[in-house]
């Protein structure tokens, strides 16, 4: 049961039962769906993102998702908008990047786990590879809305 | 040993004598293999079955004494595995009670045979404003080459709706079924709940309607004797690998007068008599159907799965599991805050079920840990998960191999289960 408890960490518990941000976004002016078609997790995930010609692709001012999956896609849902909310896309890109090399037990000697804050809870899901899809569900969903994409994010 | 004449040795039929699960559960060698530590539970059977050891020998025997091309050569080995290969044909024949071996076509699988169908006798028969009747509970790939086909002739696709149990309503057959009804497709057992379907009587109703019907048999064939004469199908697709046979290899049987105004599905050698420039004259069936090098080792492993399965005995197979069946509903029916979804009547050992707030895909993980295998998802059938409103199940699927500890282990899993998301 020891790796279950890596995997099953009482935050991820925790988020997926009583999940945050979750509810439609009014005034949201991205906006992606995340679908993933071997287990049927769908997400929708909204932003406001600031508008405006900027460098770092301005600053997500709010974020929030709907949709249904399993504990981990949906704790790490959660956890994603608690923090991507007040951080510039150039900085969410990134933080993106670290996660995924977490979960894919890639994380190099430049990822301090710091970095990612309460996200590197995460890290159990790389003794678990069928479950990254679960994990990175919402945060490729998250790149879709940011690129503006209408379309659905697919883990496939 | 002579390489020509060597021949494997089936086990001698055991009819009229009791099931030993445990005599059989030997000539399975993945049963002893460990996950995690732990003696591998295997319940994910309507995915795939394990192989017995007779059709790993089967094929091992192919490879390392036959191996020829078939119908072509002038020498031995070709004759040799042509012979095989035909040996094969029958023994499938004989299994499903078709009424000669040109009405078994091999194909991939059930997914290639039944977009075998739809693409020959769909194509040729299916007009624009014709239809096409399946029911609820189908499997993906018994919904969408009949959505293509639609697509490509301007016709509708038309569902037999389900039923709370999981059972289709067949008073609805009748409806559904008019002068536009080109034909009806219809799982003999669903992949996902494990419903038994009433399919005399379904197909009684269409040929009232002088409307033909594809049965999909991939979840039937490990489990029920079928007799495809008995009940007058006019197509019977299923797939080897699911009745303890290898990957690759499945068959389309199709009544003979059917087969024969069909156009071929592929073009290629084998399916041909003559070829000029001008005009190809087309084999006789079954090779109409059988473009290119067939898959010869699959179709003789499928010929030892059949024995193999004739000699333990499909009604012992049945009862064994139906056995199964009933234990494992009470104990996980006793579970608190398990539903198990699809409560027909009758039903193949299948159990889909749910655990109050916690979702399939976690259950399937944690059970992993425990040496259990599941399946967790939609079980390739989306629609039929629409129709309970949910997104995912977890399914337990038994074999003939599964014995009622492991029913056990799955009920203590799940208490795991509940106990990581207590």
């Amino acid at each position: 049961m020891a790796d279950l408890r890596e995997l099953y960490q009482e935050v991820i518990l925790e988020h997926s039962k009583a999940p945050r941000n979750f509810r439609e976004l009014q005034g949201a002016n991205h906006k992606a769906e995340g679908y993933n078609p071997l287990c049927g997790d769908h997400f929708t995930v909204y932003l406001d993102l600031e508008t405006g010609e900027s460098q770092d692709g301005g600053t997500i001012r709010d974020i929030a998702f709907q949709g249904s999956g399993c504990a981990i896609s949906k704790a790490s849902a959660s956890m994603m908008t608690q923090s991507i909310k007040g951080k510039t896309r150039a900085e969410a890109e990134k933080l993106f990047d670290r996660f995924h090399n977490l979960v894919t037990g890639k994380a190099g000697e430049n990822d301090s786990q710091t970095d990612l804050g309460k996200l590197s809870v995460f890290s159990g899901v790389s003794e678990f590879p069928v479950r990254v899809k679960c994990a990175t569900l919402a945060w490729h969903t998250l790149r879709a809305a940011l690129e503006g994409k209408n379309d659905t994010a697919s883990t496939e | 040993m002579n390489a020509l004449t060597n021949q494997i040795l089936w086990p001698e039929s055991s009819a009229g004598t009791e099931f030993d699960v445990l005599k059989a559960r030997k000539d399975f060698p993945i049963l002893n293999v460990k996950v995690h530590g732990k003696p591998l539970v295997y319940l994910d059977n309507a995915a795939t079955s394990q192989k017995p050891q007779m059709v790993l020998d089967a094929l091992t025997h192919y490879y390392t004494a036959e191996n020829a091309n078939v119908h072509r050569g002038v020498h031995a080995l070709s004759g040799l595995a042509t012979e095989s290969h035909d040996r094969a044909r029958s023994k499938v024949q004989r299994f499903i009670n078709a009424a000669e071996p040109s009405e078994i076509v091999f194909v991939r699988g059930t997914t290639e045979g039944v977009n075998l169908v739809a693409q020959t006798y769909g194509r040729t028969h299916v007009r624009s404003g014709d239809e096409i009747v399946i029911s609820g509970l189908e499997h993906h790939s018994n919904i969408v080459p009949w959505q293509i086909l639609c697509e490509q002739q301007g016709a509708r696709l038309r569902v037999i709706p389900v039923n709370d149990q999981g059972e289709i309503e067949l008073d609805e057959v009748e409806k559904l079924i008019g002068p536009r009804t080109k034909l009806l497709a219809i799982a003999h057992v669903s992949n996902a709940l494990g419903t038994i379907t009433p399919l005399r009587e379904v197909i009684e109703i269409a040929h009232r309607e002088n409307v033909p019907v594809l049965v999909d048999g991939a979840q039937a064939a490990p489990h029920l004797k079928i007799d495809v004469q008995a009940l007058d199908a006019d197509f019977y697709v299923l797939s080897g690998h699911k009745m303890y046979a290898p990957m690759g290899i499945g068959v389309l049987y199709g009544k003979r007068a059917l087969l024969e105004a069909m156009p071929p599905y592929q073009g290629g050698g084998d399916m041909i008599s003559s070829v000029t420039f001008e005009k190809t004259l087309y084999n006789k069936l079954p090779f109409k159907f059988e473009a290119g090098t067939p898959d010869v080792s699959g179709a003789i492993g499928l010929g030892a799965a059949v024995d193999y399965l004739s000699a333990t005995g499909l009604d012992r197979i049945a009862a064994h599991e139906h056995e199964l069946l009933v234990y494992a509903t009470e104990a996980l029916s006793s579970i608190p805050g398990v539903r198990i979804l699809g409560t027909a009547k009758s039903k193949a050992a299948v159990i889909s079920f749910l655990i109050e707030n916690i979702h399939a895909h976690d259950v399937g993980t944690i059970l992993d840990q425990e040496g259990i295998a599941i399946r967790t998802g939609h079980h390739c059938a989306q629609p039929l998960m629409q129709r309970f409103g949910v997104d995912a199940t977890a399914r337990a699927s038994f074999g003939l191999y599964n014995i009622k500890e492991e029913v056990d282990a799955l009920a203590e899993g799940i208490l795991k289960v509940r106990e990581v998301f207590a």
